[in-house]
């Protein structure tokens, strides 16, 4: 699976799984603080088989937001998620200090 | 998401629209924004604000209380008519901060893939070359051949689009002749007063990469703070409106 994805991929493959049946949900960053490796406004898209495209954070949390997401996609209700990034994962990736993130998880419906 | 607002937004962003989807996360509450709806809208001023730096983020205090924006907008493209030394030094620049450039010049010695690696080369004239290229608001255009029978055709079509910037290359005296010779093909002052002449932010640029800051800077500056603050305002005048 493409890990470069551009927002136009994204969210043309949300709107493709929905219309091919699939339960989706949309992830996105709305908030955040520190050294957060993506953007306010990057997004995830996730189907009910746990497939996902995009990313929220550079790879640090979006286990977690696939396995809320796919609650998400079966309750229908919109969920906010708060991580905080790892310090140590933050170095690693070349950021000196650790940052948060909140991401808004949708149903796509 | 709602898969209408889905849809509506992905034709906006394949029509090269900007649109922002505002959402309250409160309530779950979405809509979307076209950018011809933006002006009616009862959060205008926060959603142009986010459209000008094309950032989405939170908006507190709004008539609809804590919404988060998720702002879309299409890629900045430049066209230049010019493959001239200033081209030269400007694609890498212009690609550096996040446009697509074309180059446009029907003189084929000049424009050449080796001249420019990396940036679309169109050896025509601009009748040929400019119409299929789609020249939008999201375009920023300028004329930089000094060459008459060039530049001129290529701003006859830029003013007939609505590209958030036209420039021009040419003092005072050339602008003048050419301002006389457009007039004369019925463009109204306010048509010509579009067109950024002598080109480019005053920081007394010498040479052809220094023109090209100085052109890049009037870009963003138009693309950042819109139309309205005059380009050229001293710098003392800016700062005494700051303090």
């Amino acid at each position: 699976m493409a890990t470069l994805a551009t927002d136009d991929d994204i969210l043309k493959a949300a709107e493709d799984w929905r219309k091919a049946g699939k339960g989706v949900a949309l992830a996105t960053v709305v908030e955040t603080w520190g050294s957060a490796p993506r953007p306010v406004g990057s997004n995830l898209v996730i189907d009910d088989e746990g497939n996902f495209l995009g990313s929220v954070s550079g790879g640090c949390v979006e286990g977690a937001v696939v396995t809320e997401a796919l609650d998400v996609i079966e309750s229908g209700k919109p969920k906010t998620l708060e991580f905080g990034v790892a310090d140590e994962t933050a170095w690693k990736v070349g950021l000196s200090c650790g940052g948060t993130i909140r991401v808004y998880v949708e149903k796509v419906e | 998401m709602k898969l209408d607002i889905l849809k509506s937004l992905n034709a906006e962003r394949d029509a090269r629209r900007a649109a922002v989807v505002v959402t309250n996360e409160a309530t779950g509450e979405q809509r979307l924004v076209k950018a011809a709806d933006v002006a009616r809208d009862p959060l205008k001023d926060v959603i142009e604000k986010h459209i000008r730096s094309g950032k989405s983020g939170m908006a507190e205090d709004t008539p609809q209380g804590k919404v988060f924006l998720t702002v879309h907008v299409p890629a900045p493209r430049i066209v230049v008519t010019g493959a001239v030394h200033i081209s030269q030094a400007l694609a890498p620049i212009a690609r550096l901060l996040g446009y697509d450039v074309t180059i446009v010049d029907p003189r084929t010695a000049f424009a050449t893939q080796e001249r420019f690696p990396d940036v679309k080369v169109i050896a025509e004239w601009p009748d040929v070359a400019l119409p299929p290229l789609g020249v939008d608001h999201y375009t920023a255009f300028i004329a930089l051949t000094h060459d008459p029978k060039i530049d001129d055709p290529a701003l006859v079509h830029a003013l007939s689009r609505d590209c958030f910037y036209i420039g021009a290359l040419g003092s005072r005296k050339t602008h003048g002749r050419r301002l006389e010779r457009l007039k004369g093909q019925g463009f109204s002052d306010a048509d010509l007063a579009r067109i950024h002449a002598p080109i480019g932010l005053p920081i007394g640029a010498v040479s052809p990469a220094e023109i090209a800051v100085a052109i890049m800077g009037e870009i963003t500056a138009r693309l950042r703070q819109g139309p309205q603050k005059a380009p050229d305002a001293p710098l003392e005048k800016t700062l005494e409106k700051a303090s």
